[in-house]
């Protein structure tokens, strides 16, 4: 329980996805100019990594390692088409926003509409194929990519959500011309990243 | 070879008047995670302007016959080819830098630039024009890219691909250097130097608040 809980706060603090890791940075910096919008955007992706990360997990480890299908039957225990696996994670990712949206629009249509255009841009939000990337090349087991998927989501929500939150604020700053907008936001998500780092030197 | 006017401006207008990163916002986040050295920043270029540069031009070989409510998974099944091959010519070429871009190579399939220019340029245009478009913003992208890694490798490290430039303290020489250049936020700062010099620069790109 221990792991899983300081696995939890390492995901969301110390390796945040968008401070730490740079990740879903394009729709961290087109997105954020309003707190409302930011905040929809940060459920949606906390809610679609919470999902594909066990999943591309699942497929993974019993389809794609080697000698993953062994189970299937023992003639295929030498196949190994881990090559293939970023053409799966991708279509995984493409086909659970795509389910995510149906499922949400039948049944709470609310949320759906709070959402709104965001849910089917997470499937290019690198955050979330990154997250999968990360669990292979840190062999995560379910329980952890679970926890992963769900932690890394959170910290990136709370990192837009707070960018969000600075930007409503710096319009009324002067800001010199040619540094306005998208100039701004870099030199602030800079100092955002410095802020992150003060967990850095935490251990769990 | 000469190139007329449309092909000229394909590939040259994404360098400075139209730049993914500073202008277009896409493609940033691996910009800010492979720029620590210029070896990594220089390597993951090219595999981008390989990468873009190819699925634009299948992707415009396809146009007519891709079904417009399926497009995006078609899109994204070509790069993913593309991604896949790159990788494997990494690892098998250059397996000590693969090793450092870790995931960033298998996020070129999310990197916004690619998908953003099959989506809005090939999907138009017939495929000469798609590859000189696709190839132009890749260098838009790797200018932005090489830019961000000399002045880190130079300032944070003291040297540039590996060749020291300025002799470092802890090797008998006279310059300190600065650890923040090496720290993500370095890259952060660097972009919007860059993005406020190109602006100064072309006062048409200063957005309206």
């Amino acid at each position: 329980m221990e792991h899983y809980l300081s696995l939890l706060i390492k995901s969301i603090f110390i390796e945040n996805m968008a401070l730490a890791f740079f990740l879903g940075m394009c729709s961290f910096l087109a997105c954020s100019k309003k707190v409302e919008n930011a905040f929809g955007l940060g459920l949606a992706v906390t809610f679609v990594l919470t999902i594909t990360v066990p999943i591309n997990y699942l497929v993974y480890n019993y389809l794609m390692a080697p000698g993953a299908m062994a189970w299937i039957h023992p003639s295929l225990a030498n196949v190994d088409i881990s090559f293939l696996y970023f053409l799966s994670f991708i279509g995984v990712i493409a086909a659970i926003v795509q389910i995510v949206e149906m499922i949400l629009d039948k049944y709470v249509p609310k949320l759906y509409a709070a959402l709104g255009i965001f849910l089917p841009l997470i499937a290019v939000n690198c955050a979330i194929l990154g997250a999968s990337l990360f669990m292979v090349e840190r062999s995560y087991n379910l329980g952890e990519s679970l926890v992963y998927g769900f932690g890394s989501g959170v910290g990136w929500a709370i990192a837009i959500t707070a960018l969000a939150g600075i930007r409503e604020r710096m319009r009324y700053s002067h800001v010199p011309d040619g540094l306005r907008g998208l100039g701004i936001a870099f030199v602030l998500t800079g100092l955002m990243a410095i802020g992150f780092m003060a967990f850095s030197g935490i251990q769990l | 070879m000469k190139l007329s006017r449309k092909e000229k401006e394909a590939l040259v207008d994404p360098l400075f008047n139209n730049n993914p990163i500073a202008l277009q916002v896409l493609g940033i986040c691996s910009a800010l995670a492979v720029t620590t050295n210029m070896a990594t920043a220089l390597v993951m270029s090219m595999a981008v302007v390989f990468v873009t540069a190819g699925s634009s031009t299948v992707v415009s070989f396809l146009r007519n016959n891709i079904p417009p409510n399926i497009r995006i998974i078609v899109q994204l099944s070509v790069i993913a080819s593309f991604v896949i091959l790159t990788d494997q010519i990494l690892k098998a070429y250059l397996f000590d830098i693969s090793k450092q871009l870790s995931v960033f190579v298998g996020l070129i399939i999310t990197n916004c630039i690619v998908m953003g220019r099959a989506e809005a340029y090939a999907m138009q245009n017939g495929p000469w024009l798609s590859f000189l478009d696709g190839v132009g913003n890749a260098l838009g992208y790797t200018l932005i890219l090489v830019a961000v890694g000399f002045f880190r490798e130079l300032f944070g490290a003291g040297s540039l691909f590996g060749f020291v430039i300025l002799r470092p303290v802890t090797a008998g020489g006279w310059y300190e250097p600065n650890g923040l250049m090496l720290l993500a936020p370095s890259a952060f700062f660097l972009i919007g130097v860059i993005i406020w010099v190109l602006r100064v620069w072309k006062p048409e790109q200063v957005e309206n608040s």
